[in-house]
């Protein structure tokens, strides 16, 4: 069925299909419709064998996800931002546990200043922490990448967040073709968890280890993350042949110069590189990192542009960083180019130009691209 | 066995005590959240855990919350059946780091069987305070000094702010007394929704007294009525343990290497008359003589 709808009922209509047992979530803007949409179907009935708890707080809101997961519940929260980063104790502590809880994140700046606009800097800020992250492009990839995910976070046990854009795609219009019930249940089977908490098999769920047993655990951890990239593929493939392929870890098109960037960033970057005729690459799965699926695309290009929508501060975009590392040993160029931060519109003006830099040799090892004149002040 | 093999906490621990209690009264039938603290650390280490029943630890703070995701989850997946929902938790996981999700887990009536484990500071990182500490005590992070006599505040009331929320089921019980605490246990669980149970549990290690003692510290904080032990049913008082003859408050503090300095300290005496103060506010608050 093809409606107009707007991105966070794109996601909320698809969570209701892969029917979670226990929805928890706490308002956060641009998250809030997501939730507010979730709760409105619970009042009406409309979602089976399933629990919307209202939390204090997102720490809340992911701590009682914890519970549910580690009894065998399916589980669903959204956030971003400032409740991304209060969640993240509870978050890494799942990530540690193995509990496949679901995110979306609807990616928003962080404070100070306060900013309620979109970059990326909330997530990327979790990325050391166990959680398998997944970039979407538009509504109806994220409409479609929930039943994956949770095929994602239940076949490999980690906490499996998806990265939407705030405002950009949250709140945007879209027609998309809406996912039916047989279809869901067609790819993902109800939740069987391996192991769980229960009176029968009383097991101990988070414990702690000393010295002589914690490194093998985050071992283990590594090496399962590292895997997870073939589960990934694997069911990104399997959605391929049901419904539509949307491509592998990462989306590529071939070219001398190529363009790189990750969420809704990718629409306009395609756009720019058809125009100019240039290359891009699209990174759908952030973590795991598809190391080798990047350094055999990017290898022989001559160079490689990267938009970043976050900063590691005292050193440059944080995508660029990875990609930098990928690239170690090869030849072509890496240029960061730091757009979009708090909301910044980054029009395909701002990206063109970054390009001619590049291609004119005027290009740094990275820039903030769309300052404007400001008067700074010194400390 | 459901609590115990293995488990490494110090000599005369009051929480082995008030946890094996608990369990047995329910049978074993107990889905266990315990926070970081104490009992954590000296129960859940990898390979050797000492719980005999479903255990989880996820966070110093968010105990009730993972609580109340259990007990969420065994609903909706039809096994509530299957057993309780009981959280151990320190008095610095109860009533400071964690108190904003007791609160939120009390205001949804969670069905839930909370159980705050009182030694009244944060023994696990090596006695500093916390709300339940004494006015008086000495504590690392409220040092006895030349000028200030150990901790300052008065006791944050964890009843109080557990009826507050309209909770069924609000007691105290101490580790003096077995007998009530099974009772209690075994009361609790009748009522459905969010059940709080706060036990006194005299630490010999942080409190500064000998490990063989840890009983008889415990009732003599019940025969000052320095602890009074109570029963609240739906917000009205049922039952309190009266007090045959209720001691001085210097019979409690004087065994405790915590209070030590108030005998000494030019504002000790002040202090003590306030201790005596709050246990006679509780003995008349509660009927305890
Ligand atoms: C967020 C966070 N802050 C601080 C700590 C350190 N910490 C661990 S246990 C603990 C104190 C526990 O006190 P309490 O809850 O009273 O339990 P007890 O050990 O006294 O039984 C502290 C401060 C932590 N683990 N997590
Ligand atoms: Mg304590």
């Amino acid at each position: 069925m093809r409606k107009v709808v707007r991105g966070f009922y794109a996601v909320a209509y698809s969570v209701k299909l892969c029917k979670p047992n226990v929805i928890c979530a706490y308002p956060i803007t641009p998250q809030t419709e997501i939730s507010e949409n979730l709760a409105e179907m619970y009042a009406n009935g409309e979602l089976e064998n399933c629990k919307y708890i209202t939390a204090e707080s997102e720490f809340e809101a992911a701590s009682i996800l914890v519970g549910a997961s580690a009894t065998g519940a399916r589980t669903f929260t959204a956030t971003c931002s400032q409740g991304l980063i209060l969640m993240s104790e509870v978050l890494i502590n799942a990530a540690g546990m193995r509990l496949p809880i679901v995110i979306v994140n609807t990616n928003r700046a962080l404070s100070a200043p306060l900013s309620i606009w979109n970059d990326l800097q909330d997530s990327m800020l979790l990325r050391d922490s166990g959680i398998i992250q997944i970039y979407v492009e538009d509504n109806q990839e994220v409409h479609e990448m929930i039943p994956q995910a949770y095929k994602i976070a239940e076949s490999t046990m980690f906490p499996t967040m998806i990265c939407m854009d705030g405002f950009k795609l949250t709140h945007a219009y879209e027609p998309i073709d809406l996912l039916d019930q047989e279809t869901v249940d067609g790819f993902l089977p109800p939740y069987e968890p391996p192991i769980k908490l229960s009176i029968d098999e009383p097991l101990t769920f988070g414990a702690y280890a000393p010295p002589h047993c914690y490194m093998e655990f985050r071992y283990k951890m590594h090496k399962d993350m590292l895997n997870a990239k073939n589960k990934i593929e694997d069911v990104f493939k399997e959605w391929g042949e049901i419904r539509r392929d949307w491509g592998g870890l990462i989306e590529f098109k071939e070219g001398k110069t190529v363009l790189v960037s990750l969420g809704s960033l990718v629409g306009t970057m395609k756009e720019v590189a058809k125009e100019m005729g240039l290359g891009y690459l699209k990174v759908r799965t952030y973590r795991p990192f598809p190391y080798d699926e990047i350094r055999e695309a990017l290898k022989d290009c001559d160079n490689v542009v990267v938009f970043d929508r976050a900063v590691s501060f005292g050193y440059e975009g944080v995508l660029t960083i990875d990609i930098r590392n990928a690239l170690y040993g090869e030849s072509p160029n890496v240029y960061s180019f730091i757009v979009g931060l708090g909301g910044r519109d980054v029009p395909k003006e701002v990206m063109e130009d970054c390009v001619s830099k590049v291609l004119s040799g005027r290009a740094e090892r990275y820039r903030f691209e769309g300052l404007k004149d400001f008067e700074e002040v010194t400390y | 066995m459901f609590f115990g093999k293995g488990h490494s906490a110090c000599y005369g621990c009051p929480l082995p005590i008030a946890v094996r209690n608990v369990l047995e009264a329910l049978d074993g039938r107990c889905f266990v959240v315990n926070p970081t603290g104490c009992l954590e650390v000296t129960s859940s280490q990898y390979g050797r855990s000492a719980w005999g029943v479903p255990y989880i630890h996820s966070t110093f703070e968010n105990a009730p919350s993972v609580a109340s995701g259990i007990s969420y989850a065994l609903e909706v997946l039809g096994r509530e059946n299957e057993g309780y929902v009981v959280v151990f938790a320190g008095d610095g996981a109860t009533a400071d780091i964690g108190v904003g999700y007791l609160s939120s887990m009390l205001h949804r009536n969670d069905n839930v069987l909370y159980i705050c484990l009182d030694n009244e500071a944060y023994q696990n990182t090596g006695n500093q305070q916390s709300s339940q500490t004494f006015l008086g005590a000495s504590t690392t992070t409220t040092p006895a000094g030349r000028v200030i006599p150990g901790k300052t505040l008065r006791r944050k009331d964890m009843i109080a702010f557990a009826l507050a929320h309209g909770t069924p089921y609000v007691a105290t019980s101490s580790i003096a007394f077995p007998r009530d605490l099974r009772r209690k246990a075994k009361r609790a669980v009748e009522f459905v929704g969010s059940k709080y149970i706060h036990v006194h549990c005299p630490c010999p290690t942080g409190w500064h007294f000998d490990p063989s003692k840890t009983v008889e510290v415990a009732r003599l904080a019940y025969e000052t009525a320095l602890f009074p032990i109570v029963e609240f049913e739906y917000g009205r008082l049922v039952r309190v343990k009266k007090i045959k003859r209720r001691k001085p408050v210097e019979e409690y503090l004087k065994v405790q290497g915590r209070f030590r300095h108030l005998f000494k300290h030019p504002e000790g005496g002040r202090i003590i008359s306030e201790l005596q103060r709050i246990a006679n506010e509780n003995a008349m608050r509660f009927g305890l003589d």
